[in-house]
This record gives structure tokens, C-alpha cells and sequence, in this order.
């Protein structure tokens, strides 16, 4: 397990993600290279089935990356992403792929180095979770529910 | 469109890329991926010889597709596309990988494994890239006139640049004259002109100018449409019009902070803002001769984080011009920072010393302390060079305050659909390179309304935010990018999620033989593609950021 280097499938919008990343690059922030960038426009775009899908492939982590609340380039595009992922978390329990393997952070353009910190943060984070076993068993999809 | 037929452009970029991914291993592992027909490796694939390998290979490999892996899309995307279209090939079957900020810059330390990341990403751009398909960009009309809301002297500048262009303005202003904030303002720093001096003469170009119209007392109630043919509907006290416009300006400033509670304003009263102090200067009633300032009154602090930028030299002027006016008067300006940047502020501020004012720092930790009965009478305040608290009488305190958003501003941000900042603020579409116009098309912003800034910035900023949208308007036309929602009507359930969710009112249902689907107006649409991630239907394709496309790149990463 002390070899695992965890991939991380990075759905960054546009605006502020996306840029912020590019920030850190012009920056020459140096951050863990476990991380590949799919561009979106706003994170409003991003379906649920892109994240299952990306998790059923393999990903052992997958990160969507917003704007703050109140900057959405498209006005409250990340206000939706937010509600879904919050959604979508209680169902990856039942599939049981822990919370802590869906990261969503809101990065704007101008923060190049919370950028790198977050793409570090998950990396250790995933490390420690080690790999994601398709086996691993099933949660109810609310707390409540182990009642 | 056949098989896709692929060429590859990898670029070193000098060693920005070079150095750190192995490029050449690159090309070998990218010559052997499905639907890739040529790969080269270009030193700087922006260079004129870049470009032009690129128009080269689609003819000469008659290529259907174009990936360059090099940059961010923010840099070189234009051109790239411009080179496709060049070469006849549609602008949207080019796909940018971004091997630079997000790889080589950001692990120059570990060579090997920003080649396999380049590897990985230029895969996921290939695999996605096989999947574009062309867009037509829709022509759409701009009608000749704007709509500036906001007429004070940003407003009146814009106004007056779009029309002594020829372009018919609606200037809305809502109160009952034109001036805003410079109606209140005593004099101007660095000059030290009288602000009706300036204000005076522009309300008359404005009032005589035939092609514009003013709306005094008047508000923006709604606005309808995009870029080329929005429709305001203004509300004059009670009576609603309507006007046709192609471009929108807003320009509607900002108000000076009262800082209610802080150093005993609002209790005692000879405590006022910089504003108040200049009401009275211009009635010519100062009276007292000690006067304390106290600057970043409620500005740099937690809950207000942002520095107003121009309220120094307003403090500056207005204590010289205090000393001026009674030599024997003593003026202090109790400072954290003084922002005199540049050459004219920084003279400005050296003249007022000269002069005899006196500046004394202090910190946050330990404030500058009011004392008084029933009036300011002194201030106490810890004098860092001395390391002791010394004390100054006071026949006035003047508190220098920011400027804070207009409270209006939520309610213009949200008829426009436009953003504000999290300070209140109206948000550009790109704090460096797009600094004066919003991201949806045709709107754009200048003056305090975006950021407290001085009059020689709002006038500057008016000229560009008016020739900006002076464009599109001398052009008659604009092609917003197909980057759009598109609807399968035969799929579509009519549910109508995606006319709830759309930000932009893109979404309409409509009736199509007696069933209702969704539809896209194309040119309100900006492309975010939330709609396409709720449909229940799939009945919903984002052009250029299709499902399929985005499922490939997962794929792909992954094969």
C-alpha cells in the first residue's frame, strides 16, 4: 500500500477552477501529479453519471472544482453542483465509495496555491483511504438509516 | 464527417514544457493512438511556424480534427482556431490539452511522472477531440443604441463617447439630476479644481447632445433578450417605458460609507465622513481650528477587507486645503497605510507635509480613541515612532470611509444577470484581461460600480467600457459561440427542469404539435450546460461539452 498512488479525475470549470489551477502553473506551485483535469464550463455541467462514471472506470478519487459562492461566471451554476453532490454523496454509500472519495472545493481564479493545497490535501487523503475496492461493502445512504 | 482523422501538436515551448516532460517520448507514445494520423512536436507550436505546420497537415493529411498540446486555452485558443478555420476546417473540431500550467510548471521536479500526466491528458484530448463535431455560429443583429445606466460622471462619459459616435444612449439616472457622488464633492484632487467645475459643463453635453435621452428619477425595472436586442423596461415615478437597445453599460457607482457607531459618528457632531466635511467646505463652513482625520474608517478591517484606493488622497486634499485656507489651522491625518502611488500622488502627498500636515500611523490593535461630552473634544492615539499614546484636540474629526456597493446593486445584478463580487461589488468577466465588460455579451461595467476608483480611472474606464461597446454596435452584427444547449424535442418530456435551472431565461417551453418541449434561444444562451446535466430525458446535448465527449475523456484516461 505504500507505493499507491491514488488518480484523481479533476472536473474544473472554466472560470475559476480551471483558471486557478492555470494560476498555480504560472505560480510553478508544485503540487502531487495525481491529479487529470477535465474541463467544463461551470461546474453546474457536471452530471452525476460523469462522476459514477469516473469512479466505475477506476478513479480512486474525483474532484469537482467550483467558483465561491457568488462568483459563478454563469450566476449560481455552483449552487446546483453543490446540491447535487451533496445528493449524490449519500448514494456513493450505498455503492460504497466513501464521502471522503468525492471532493467538491471551490477554487477561484485567483488562488493558485489553495488550488495545489487542495490537490495535495486529497492526494494524502486518498492515500490514506488506500485504493478503491469495487468490494468494498455497501452503506445506507443516510446515517439514520443504521438505526 | 466520416472517420476522424487527427494531427497532433505537441509543443516544448522553449523548456517551459520541454524541460520537464520528455516531448519526443511523447510524440512516440501519441503516433500510436487510435484516429491519430500525424504527430509533430513543435519548439513553439504559437510561433508563425507552428501555425502555420498546423495549416500544412490539415491539407497535407487532410486532417478532420486539430489537438495541440501546449497552454492553457486562456492563452492561445484563438488562434488555434483561427489556424483551423484558415486551413477550412471548422473552428470547434480543435481541442486544446493543457501540458503546461496544469503539468510541466507544476511538477518540474519529477520529470517522469509529468510525461506520463502529459501522456494521460493528450489521450483524454484525443479521445475527445474524435468526437467534436462542427458548430455554425448564428449571425445576430445589433441594434445601434445603448442603454447606460447610471448618470453620473463615469455614466455622463460613456454616454457622451457612444454618442458623439453616432450611437442614439438612454441615459437612466435615478435621481432627479445628473452629477451623482461629484454633486457633494468640494474639490478635486491633484488639481484642486472645484468638482462642479467639471460636473457643470458635462451635464450640459449631455443635455444638449441630440442622441441622448435622459431619464432623470428613473430606475431599470426589467430587461429582457441579449447582446444586439435587449429591451429595458424603465420605471420614471410609477410611469413604465420601454426601450430597445444592443448593448447595456451599467455605471451606477457607489456611496460613501457611513460609519454608524465608529468614533462617535452619528452621537456627536462634529464627527462626520470626508463627504459631509466637503458639503461644508463648499458652504464654507469650517469652523475650529484643529482638526483630526482618522483614515480606513470601516475599510481593511475583517468585515471589509478591500482598500477604496482613492480615500488617502481625499484625506490628503482635504487637510491641505484646510491648512491653505487657515495657515495657522492644524490638521492631523491619522494613517495605517497612505496609498500615494504614482508620480502625481505621491507630489500631492509630499506638498501637503510641506504644507504642515501632519501624518501619524496606527495600527489596528491599538485604534485612535474619541474623547468627548456632547462633542469630540480630543483624540488619543498610540504614536508608533514616540512608543507612547499622545493626544490631539479636535474641533472636528473627519472619518475617511470607502466606498461600499450601492445597495441597488443586487437588484441591477439580478435583472441583468450579471454577477457581483463577494464584497457587493460587480463582477468583470476577467479581473486582467477583460476588465470591463461582464461575461455575458454586450453588458458592460465601469467606474465605482466595479471598484472604488478616483474620476481620472471612471473616465477611463467609461472611454473603454464605451468603445467596447461601440463594437458590436458599429459591426451591426455579433456571432456569439455555439457553445450552446441543444434540445431533442423527440426525447424531450417537457418537464420543464431546465427552464427552472437556466440562469439566462434561455429555456422556453413551447408548444410543438400539441406537445410541449424545450427550447433554446441560442443567443441567451452562455453555454454552462447546467440543463444538460439535470435533464431526466437526456434530451439535452451541450454542444461542444457533449456527454458522450466528456465520457470518452473519463474513458480514455482510464484505458
Amino acid at each position: 500500500m505504500e507505493n499507491f498512488e491514488p488518480k484523481i479525475v479533476a472536473f474544473l470549470c472554466n472560470w475559476c477552477s480551471y483558471a486557478g489551477a492555470d494560476l498555480a502553473g504560472t505560480s510553478r506551485i508544485q503540487y502531487a501529479p495525481n491529479v487529470r483535469a477535465i474541463r467544463v464550463m461551470c461546474s453546474g455541467r457536471v452530471s452525476p453519471t460523469f462522476i459514477l462514471k469516473a469512479f466505475s472506470m477506476g478513479a480512486d478519487g474525483v474532484l469537482i472544482g467550483s467558483c465561491h459562492f457568488g462568483d459563478c461566471h454563469y450566476i449560481g451554476g455552483n449552487y446546483k453542483a453543490a446540491r447535487r453532490i451533496a445528493l449524490l454523496k449519500k448514494m456513493l454509500r450505498q455503492l460504497g465509495i466513501k464521502e471522503e472519495q468525492l471532493w467538491l472545493e471551490q477554487v477561484s481564479a485567483a488562488e493558485g496555491s489553495l488550488f495545489a493545497q487542495v490537490i495535495n490535501d486529497m492526494t494524502a487523503k486518498l492515500k490514506e483511504l488506500g485504493p478503491l475496492a469495487p468490494s468494498a461493502p455497501p452503506q445506507p445512504a443516510f446515517e439514520e438509516d443504521q438505526r | 464527417m466520416g472517420e476522424a482523422r487527427i494531427g497532433v501538436f505537441v509543443c516544448h515551448c522553449g523548456t517551459n514544457i520541454g524541460a520537464s516532460v520528455d516531448v519526443p517520448q511523447v510524440v512516440e507514445y501519441v503516433k500510436g493512438l487510435p484516429n491519430v494520423v500525424h504527430v509533430e512536436r513543435n519548439l513553439f507550436t504559437c510561433s508563425e511556424e507552428g501555425v502555420s505546420a498546423i495549416k500544412k497537415a490539415i491539407a497535407g493529411y487532410n486532417l478532420n480534427r486539430v489537438v495541440v498540446a501546449s497552454c492553457t486555452p486562456t492563452t492561445h485558443e484563438p488562434l488555434f482556431r483561427a489556424a483551423c478555420e484558415e486551413a477550412g476546417l471548422n473552428k470547434y473540431l480543435f481541442e486544446f490539452v493543457n501540458i503546461r500550467e496544469q503539468c510541466s510548471w507544476v511538477h518540474m521536479r519529477q520529470p517522469e511522472e509529468a510525461t506520463e500526466k502529459a501522456k494521460d491528458l493528450i489521450r483524454m484530448g484525443i479521445a475527445k477531440a474524435s468526437l467534436l463535431e462542427p458548430l455554425e455560429e448564428v449571425k445576430v443583429q445589433v441594434t445601434p443604441s445603448a442603454l447606460v445606466i447610471g448618470g453620473g460622471v463615469v455614466g455622463m462619459n460613456a454616454a457622451l463617447n457612444l454618442a458623439e459616435q453616432g450611437f442614439e444612449v438612454q441615459l437612466v439616472e435615478k435621481e432627479n439630476q445628473l452629477g451623482g457622488i461629484l454633486l457633494y464633492v468640494h474639490k478635486l484632487f491633484t488639481t484642486d479644481e472645484e468638482a462642479s467645475k467639471i460636473i457643470e459643463p458635462l451635464v450640459q453635453r449631455v443635455k444638449n447632445h441630440s442622441q441622448i435621452k435622459t431619464y432623470l428619477s428613473t430606475k431599470v425595472k426589467s430587461v429582457s433578450g441579449f447582446i444586439g436586442d435587449f429591451e429595458a423596461t424603465l420605471d420614471q415615478n410609477g410611469r413604465e417605458s420601454h426601450v430597445k437597445v444592443g448593448t447595456i453599460i451599467v455605471a451606477i457607482g457607489a456611496e460613501e460609507l457611513k460609519p454608524a457607531g465608529q468614533y462617535g459618528y452619528g452621537k456627536l457632531p462634529n464627527v462626520m465622513t470626508q463627504l459631509e466635511l466637503e458639503q461644508r467646505m463648499k458652504r464654507g463652513e469650517l469652523d475650529g481650528q484643529n482638526v483630526v482625520m482618522i483614515n480606513c474608517v470601516g475599510a481593511r478591517v475583517p468585515e471589509r477587507t478591500y482598500c477604496s484606493g482613492f480615500c488617502c488622497m481625499t484625506a490628503v486634499k482635504n487637510a491641505t486645503l484646510i491648512k491653505q485656507n487657515s495657515p495657522e489651522a492644524r490638521v492631523w491625518v491619522l494613517h495605517r497605510d497612505l496609498m500615494a502611488y504614482g508620480v502625481e500622488f505621491e507630489n500631492y502627498y509630499r506638498k501637503s507635509m510641506e504644507q504642515g500636515v501632519r501624518f501619524i500611523r496606527y495600527g489596528l490593535e491599538k485604534p485612535p480613541e474619541v474623547i468627548g461630552n456632547g462633542k469630540a473634544e480630543k483624540v488619543k492615539v498610540w504614536h508608533h515612532l514616540m512608543g507612547r499614546e499622545i493626544e490631539l484636540p479636535a474641533d472636528m474629526v473627519v472619518l475617511t470611509t470607502p466606498l461600499v456597493p450601492r445597495v441597488d446593486n443586487e437588484a441591477i445584478s439580478k435583472i441583468l444577470k450579471v454577477p457581483l463580487s463577494e464584497q457587493g461589488f460587480f463582477l468583470e468577466a476577467h479581473l486582467k484581461l477583460r476588465p470591463v465588460e461582464f461575461a455575458t455579451d454586450g453588458i458592460y461595467i465601469c467606474g465605482s460600480a466595479r471598484w472604488p476608483t478616483d474620476i481620472a480611472n471612471g473616465i477611463s474606464q467609461a472611454y473603454a467600457a464605451s468603445s467596447k461597446a461601440a463594437i458590436p454596435m458599429r459591426t451591426g452584427y455579433v456571432k456569439p459561440e455555439a457553445i450552446t444547449a441543444l434540445v431533442d424535442e423527440d426525447r424531450c418530456s417537457g418537464c420543464g427542469t431546465c427552464e427552472l435551472l437556466c440562469p439566462f431565461k434561455a429555456i422556453e417551453l413551447q408548444s410543438r404539435n400539441g406537445k410541449r418541449v424545450s427550447h433554446v434561444a441560442e443567443a441567451i444562451c452562455k453555454g454552462c450546460g447546467t440543463c444538460g446535466a439535470a435533464c431526466p430525458s437526456g434530451a439535452i446535448t451541450m454542444n461542444h461539452f457533449r456527454d458522450v465527449e466528456i465520457l470518452a475523456q473519463i474513458e480514455a484516461l482510464f484505458s
